[in-house]
């Protein structure tokens, strides 16, 4: 059976720390997903301008700013709530939570309501054109993430309401948080690249 | 730990015992949910095996038909299929899961952990994964229905655009191509985040960086460098079925789309790609080496360093498998300087390797055999690769059989030798039992002859002019006998791994019993029982160096003593 | 491990014999040989290679003979000793060494590749060139010669330009479909043929005679028979050549029925015939059909058996060609071939 190897105990070893799976493994996947992203904003910055027809980004983007600013505003949110946690101050946990949840909310709402727009009174569809067909890949990709980050987060959220949810997750919840922010980023890449170059 | 499933107090007995206990139901609903690193480790290992043998066998179809010409034997859509589900196979299915395997396997024993560092999502890898090799093999089926030899994707394993596209390839084959790299993509992405919080965050006491075994290292490397390799590729699949199946225009050349951003952007996945397989098998070297020249791995800062180079490097390398597709020549410059400073880290790899052989004390056993055979092909191997990457001269070999002799020499020559080393190596580890060294004896020496009669002679070929993808060839070019020649030595492949599987399973009943440590080697994996027990370690160990197991034989001289 | 160096030996030597053996025994006009170049471009790749086949050669040499030293030397001497052998961790100095060294070889390297490939790929192109477009089709080659006023199919012809008096040709590459690649590998190095992307490159045979060469990117079902062939005329040849392919198609009252068939089966929509209702632009033109001397893209030999073959069913030759079966009756075949056989 298992033999022990030996122990020379040395005082720098005494104190063995290792970084939390948790914070490495998000982060490892925070890394992939860029790798993700870069390639479809490749592609976009690649194709702006080349569409045979039209409509072109000039004619029917409007920037989002009220979804933007609901987007980044919800970042320094869950921070709060992050904080929070981590002191125990459940209440303001919850408020912190919600709100950052209601931000993303918004930022999903305008989302649609551009779609909604754009497909029917611009008539621009994913086929209608390279235009088309990168900006709601890009853009698509961007609200799945969204979506699966509001989803982790609503899961919490009512955790905590029915008191399932402690102060001794905040390591969790900081994990979570992690993935907040990075979806935020890209946002912030997907913004520059579709609102600011690409019009 | 608390998810970790660790019944510290049970004997290894009463964990393992499986088959000789419980009726085989149980035996099998136990390996179906396991959780347990070395299980869906082992499962991943005879998966891989197994698709070995389908696309060696898909190989040996592709052999028969070319071995004459204007041969017959299968239809150009036949051929075809078989040749993109042999690459496809081989490097998804056979290559990236026995590597991975092998790290589910050794790297939670090596440093020192009771598991991987989130055993379920290592399950769910696993299973998608394998979900995905049978997506891939359905399409065989369900491209087209039930008759004929179905509908497998018959694009290449590189898939060019736009011949992808629907217009020139209908029907669902190439959907199914896309479809299943994408499920055992998001496999293999959950198994490199897991590998690298494994070793970020799991290690034992003791167990720095700078001591982990050379093989945790290249895992490591591998690992991260996966992240930023496979999700490309998913990138681009993605936009593949939005052409596909929502009318998009990514790749669409009569909608201003371009041709040549999915050949960059399969690059930019492949070439790293390659690299992923080659750098574990590099791995399993550095452990066999030493352990059967007696000697430490010479100079292990630098073979880490060098690893670390090879990755960053690897990266932007990508376009010299496109020095055909007109670049500007300032860009084909580029990409020849890029390309061949990854010779500088891989040789110093190899230059340490043979500093470890010198001075040593070389035991031959099978393991070492196969490294030994490894460690020529590869040489051979990276040189054609050096004259590849001089540009015009890949004008001219370019999707020629020179290009599949080079990287048959790396991926059988390189990676499988190794993968063979590896399974001789750790066999005795997972089983308890040791595989008959008189087989493995047959087996290397038959794989030998039979690899050098194949892959040395394409070379030839190449030369010749003969290229690739090409189901069948004229009898007034040159090329009837070293097309024979190579066909007889994918038989004598086919022979020393039908020797191999026999020596496999036949060992696992009738093999000598192993013990803890049957090759006298250094790493924490031969501390513990074999096959070791659910928990690993009884006693969490604590290192102080990076060969545990010799300070413990040597307590004169201990390797910390060295060690900077 | 001797046994293994002498067999791989023995394997070497058997290879190169019966590579000496293929390369000249089956030889029935030029092999697409890389070592026999017989244009500049490839000719400075051979000289190329060369150098880096030295090179590697070199290094294979010393690391492999190192290894195999090793091996030999420090074999284990079956005396069954359990002392170990004394253990090195590393050494700077060496390890340094056979850092520097491969840089310099890859210094040395890089500037000659770096060098050829400015002196083929940026050679300014001369005043007297001929100009041809390429475009690849599944499975065939379209060519076409705007300054002249020609169009063919799957046979180039370009005149030969001596040392002395260089006569290059110059190919615009385009494709219709997906991609192909253009290679001929006595005269140069391949190009691809990428639709949506335009790429040249250009040749100057030494001598003229047919060079063989064939598509080299995977473009679908029939990409192995995506043949190609290169004739290199002399000067006098060329011109009589050209001459030839700019007359409109022969008009041959005696097959009047076969041209009628032709006209009034789909044959037209897909074929061009010049100074007939044909003008289709899928299929190669056939206005100079019977100047050539292979159908299909090379697949067959230009015989009036085969083409009868051919045309009663392409998938008979080429399977997954995008040539349909017509369906004609054995009379309307017979027809057809005796029409098509006039187009000299
Ligand atoms: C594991 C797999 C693997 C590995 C490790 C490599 C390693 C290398 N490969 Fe290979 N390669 C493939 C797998 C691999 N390749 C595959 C699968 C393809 C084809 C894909 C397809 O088209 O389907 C391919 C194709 C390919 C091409 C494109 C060919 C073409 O399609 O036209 C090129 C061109 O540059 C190339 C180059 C190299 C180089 C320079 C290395 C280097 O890493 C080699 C470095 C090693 C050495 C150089 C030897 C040791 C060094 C020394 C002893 C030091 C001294 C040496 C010098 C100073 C030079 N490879
Ligand atoms: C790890 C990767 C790997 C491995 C191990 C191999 C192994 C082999 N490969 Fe493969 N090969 C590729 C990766 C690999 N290949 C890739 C990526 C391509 C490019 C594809 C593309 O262009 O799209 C390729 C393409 C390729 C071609 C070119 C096809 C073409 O372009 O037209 C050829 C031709 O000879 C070939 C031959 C072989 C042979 C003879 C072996 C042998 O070493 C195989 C030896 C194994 C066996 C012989 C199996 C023995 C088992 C049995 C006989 C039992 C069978 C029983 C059951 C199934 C129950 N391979
Ligand atoms: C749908 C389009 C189509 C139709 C209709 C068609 N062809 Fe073709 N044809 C092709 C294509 C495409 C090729 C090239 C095939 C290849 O080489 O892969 C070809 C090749 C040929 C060739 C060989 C040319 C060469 O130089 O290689 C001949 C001869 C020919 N067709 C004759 C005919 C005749 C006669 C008919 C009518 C009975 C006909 N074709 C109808 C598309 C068509
Ligand atoms: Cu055209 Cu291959
Ligand atoms: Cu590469």
């Amino acid at each position: 059976m298992s033999t022990s190897t030996q122990v020379f105990p040395s005082a720098s070893e005494r104190e063995w720390k290792l970084p939390s799976r948790g914070r490495v493994g998000m982060l490892s996947l925070i890394i992939g997903e860029s790798a993700l992203f870069t390639i479809f904003v490749v592609a976009y910055i690649f194709y702006i301008g080349k569409s045979l027809t039209g409509p072109t980004p000039a004619q029917v983007l409007e920037v989002p700013i009220l979804g933007t600013i609901c987007l980044l505003s919800s970042s320094f949110a869950i921070w709060r709530s992050e904080h929070a946690i981590e002191h125990g101050k459940m209440r303001a946990f919850v408020a912190w939570l919600a709100t950052t949840i209601l931000l993303g909310l918004v930022f999903m709402v305008g989302t649609a309501i551009e779609w909604h727009k754009l497909i029917y009174r611009d008539g621009l569809t994913i086929r209608t054109n390279l235009f088309g067909t990168t900006f709601y890949s890009l853009v698509g990709l961007h609200a799945t993430h969204v979506l699966l980050g509001l989803s982790m987060l609503s899961v919490v959220l009512v955790l905590a309401l029915l008191d399932r949810f402690s102060e001794s997750q905040s390591e969790r919840f900081a994990v979570i948080a992690l993935y907040w922010h990075f979806v935020d980023l890209v946002w912030v890449v997907v913004f520059t690249v579709v609102y600011l170059i690409g019009r | 730990m608390s998810d970790l499933p660790m019944p510290i107090g049970e004997t290894p007995e009463a964990a393992q015992g499986g088959i000789r206990s419980a009726d085989w139901l149980e035996w099998l609903h136990g390996w179906i949910v396991t959780v347990d690193h070395k299980r869906l480790g082992i499962l991943y290992i005879l998966y891989s095996i197994f698709f070995l043998l389908v696309a060696g066998a898909e190989a040996l179809f592709i052999r028969i038909q070319l071995a004459i010409p204007n041969n017959h034997f299968l239809t150009a859509q036949v051929y075809n299929r078989f040749f993109t589900m042999h690459g496809t196979t081989m490097v998804f299915l056979v290559g990236m899961p026995i590597l991975f395997g092998f790290a589910n396997y050794i790297v939670p024993l090596q440093i020192g952990a009771r598991d991987m560092a989130f055993p379920r999502l290592n399950a769910l890898s696993f299973w998608l994964t394998a979900f995905g090799g049978l997506l891939l093999y359905y399409s065989f089926l369900g491209g087209s229905g039930l008759y004929g030899v179905g509908n497998a994707p018959d694009v290449g394993w590189f898939a060019y655009a736009p011949l992808t596209a629907r217009t020139f390839s209908p029907g669902n084959a190439t959907d199914y191509w896309a479809l299943a790299l994408i499920v055992s993509g998001f496999g293999t992405l959950g198994t490199a985040v897991n590998i690298i919080a494994t070793i970020f965050s799991m290690r034992c006491r003791g167990m720095t960086l700078m001591r982990m075994p050379l093989f945790t290292w290249l895992y490591l490397v591998v690992s991260g460098l996966t992240l930023v390799t496979i999700t490309p590729l998913t990138a681009a699949q993605f936009m593949l079925l939005i052409d596909r199946y929502l009318g998009g225009h990514f790749f669409d050349t009569q909608a201003g789309g371009s041709a040549l951003v999915w050949v960059h952007f399969f690059w930019i996945f492949g070439h790293p790609e390659v690299y992923v397989l080659v750098l574990p098998a590099f791995a399993i070297a550095n452990e066999i080496i030493p352990v059967f020249s007696r000697k430490a791995i010479f100079g292990y800062p630098a073979m880490v360093a060098a690893s670390v180079g090879i990755m960053f490097v690897s990266l932007g390398v990508w376009a010299h498998h496109m020095f055909t597709v007109g670049m500007t020549s300032v860009t084909n410059a580029f990409f020849v300087l890029s390309t061949m400073l990854v010779g500088i880290p891989t040789g110093i790899k190899i230059f340490n390797w043979i500093a470890t052989i010198w001075g040593g004390r070389i035991r031959f056993s099978v393991a070492m055999l196969f490294c030994l055979g490894f460690l020529y092909q590869f040489l051979i191997a990276g040189l054609t690769g050096i004259m590849l990457a001089v540009a015009p001269l890949d004008w001219q070999l370019h999707n020629s059989y020179f290009v599949i002799a080079h990287f048959h020499y790396v991926l059988v020559g390189g990676i499988v030798f190794c993968i063979f080393a590896g399974l001789y190596y750790w066999y005795p580890k997972a089983t308890g039992r040791m595989m008959s060294e008189r087989l493995g004896r047959w087996h290397f020496w038959l794989f030998v002859i039979g690899f050098h009669i194949t892959f040395d002679t394409m070379h030839f070929l190449g030369i010749l002019g003969m290229p690739r993808s090409i189901y069948t060839y004229q009898p007034d070019r040159g090329w009837n006998t070293l097309n024979m020649i190579i066909s007889v030595g994918g038989f004598i492949q086919a022979i020393a791994i039908l020797i191999f599987a026999w020596n496999f399973i036949v060992s696992y009943f009738r093999g000598d019993e192993a013990g803890d440590d049957p090759w006298d080697a250094w790493t924490l994996e031969w501390t513990t029982s074999s096959p070791p027990p659910v928990y690993n370690f009884a006693v969490e160990p604590e290192v102080r160096s990076r060969r545990p197991l010799w300070d413990l034989k040597h307590p004169h001289d201990p390797d910390w003593e060295y060690e900077g | 491990m001797q046994r293994a160096r002498m067999i791989f030996q023995w394997l070497v030597a058997t290879a190169l014999v019966s590579f000496h053996r293929s390369a000249t025994a089956e030889t029935t006009g030029s092999l697409p040989n890389i070592f026999a170049p017989a244009a500049t471009p490839a000719r400075q790749i051979f000289g190329l290679s060369i150098f880096v086949f030295l090179i590697t050669g070199a290094i294979f040499v010393v690391v492999a003979g190192l290894l195999t030293v090793a091996i030999f030397r420090f074999r284990s001497t079956n005396s069954g000793t359990t002392i170990e052998p004394p253990q090195i961790y590393g050494s700077t100095q060496v390890e340094l060494a056979w850092t520097v060294v491969p840089v310099l070889i890859v210094a040395v390297l890089f500037l000659t590749t770096a060098r050829i490939i400015f002196v083929i790929q940026d050679a300014p192109k001369p005043k007297k060139t001929l100009d041809v477009t390429v475009v690849g089709h599944q499975f065939w080659w379209e060519f076409r010669y705007p300054a002249l006023g020609i169009v063919t199919a799957n046979e180039l012809h370009v005149p030969v330009s001596p040392v002395r008096a260089p006569q290059p040709t110059y190919l615009k590459l385009l494709s219709a479909d997906v991609i192909h690649s253009f290679w001929v590998p006595q005269l140069a190095g391949k190009t691809d043929l990428i639709p949506n992307h335009e790429n040249t490159m250009w040749i100057d045979p030494h001598k003229p005679g047919l060079y063989l060469g064939q598509c080299a990117q995977f473009c679908g079902s029939q990409h192995a028979l995506m043949l190609l062939r290169v004739y290199v005329d002399t000067p006098s040849d060329f011109a009589a050549w050209v001459k030839n392919q700019q007359r409109i198609a022969v008009q041959d009252s005696q097959v009047a029925v076969g041209r009628r068939i032709f006209e009034t089966e789909a044959c037209m929509n897909c074929h061009r015939i010049a100074g007939t209702a044909a003008t289709g632009t899928f299929g190669p033109d056939l206005t100079h059909l019977m100047s050539r001397s292979t159908i299909a893209s090379g697949a067959v030999t230009n015989t009036p058996e085969h083409l009868r073959a051919w045309i009663k069913d392409p998938s008979h030759y080429k399977d997954g060609a995008l040539m349909p079966a017509m369906q004609l009756d054995d009379q309307q075949l017979d027809q057809l071939t005796a029409y098509l056989a006039t187009l000299k």
